[in-house]
């Protein structure tokens, strides 16, 4: 068992399906708030999956990508909350 | 050896992560989803990216993993507490097994200012102690 093929045999489908967990709540989701929380959880899944990614396709400059969204989901969801306050 | 421990926190992490998925589509209400995704989230992350370290042994990309962790690690519970606040001052209900509400009427609907904050001593003074 080498580390790339446990990654891609269980630990990418295991995110994948975290993934579309997140996404029934964003679709679903009550309120907007809910939507908010969902999409914060997106974004780090994603730094997750491409951490994974890096590993299973032994390419370690993706993880540049994963730096620029953990910085662009904390502006983001900062952003959102910001509005949610002031929109009444 | 390192391969082992490459493995072992790439599962952890994975596990914690699908226990976070499986929080927002399960708990009840927006405070409660938060508070799980956030806390698990983060740490799910950190063991991903700590296997990744591991894995690749090397300068560079332990350095970016080691940034990343930080930086979620920090920012986490700032925008966690935004969205709560956001929330709070929205209206969401909360889940109707919550049994203390310690901030129920003491928001300003208008300024969003909460009473008692800081240099606003007597705020608390006049609306006394339940």
């Amino acid at each position: 068992m080498t580390v790339p093929g446990i990654a891609v045999g269980i630990v990418l489908p295991v995110l994948a399906v975290t993934v579309v967990l997140a996404f029934v709540r964003l679709a679903r989701g009550p309120s907007l708030p809910d939507r908010v929380v969902a999409l914060d959880l997106l974004a780090t899944v994603g730094i997750s999956i491409i951490a994974v990614y890096a590993v299973a396709t032994n390419q370690p400059v993706v993880l540049d990508v994963a730096v620029v969204v953990a910085l662009l989901s904390f502006l983001g969801t900062i952003a959102f909350a910001y509005y949610i306050e002031r929109r009444r | 050896m390192q391969q082992a421990l490459s493995i072992s926190f790439m599962v952890i992490g994975t596990f914690f992560i699908l226990v976070a998925g499986i929080a927002i589509l399960r708990l009840p209400d927006v405070f409660l989803r938060m508070s799980a995704t956030t806390k698990v989230a983060t740490l799910g992350i950190g063991f991903t990216l700590l296997a990744t370290a591991v894995y690749f042994n090397n300068l560079g990309v332990t350095s970016r993993a080691v940034a990343i962790i930080a930086f979620v690690m920090l920012t986490a519970p700032v925008s966690a507490h935004m969205i709560g606040r956001a929330a709070y001052l929205d209206g969401v209900p909360l889940w109707k097994g919550t049994v203390l509400d310690e901030l129920r009427g003491r928001y300003d609907p208008e300024t969003h200012v909460l009473a008692g904050s800081p240099g606003e001593q007597g705020a608390v003074d006049e609306a006394g102690v339940e």
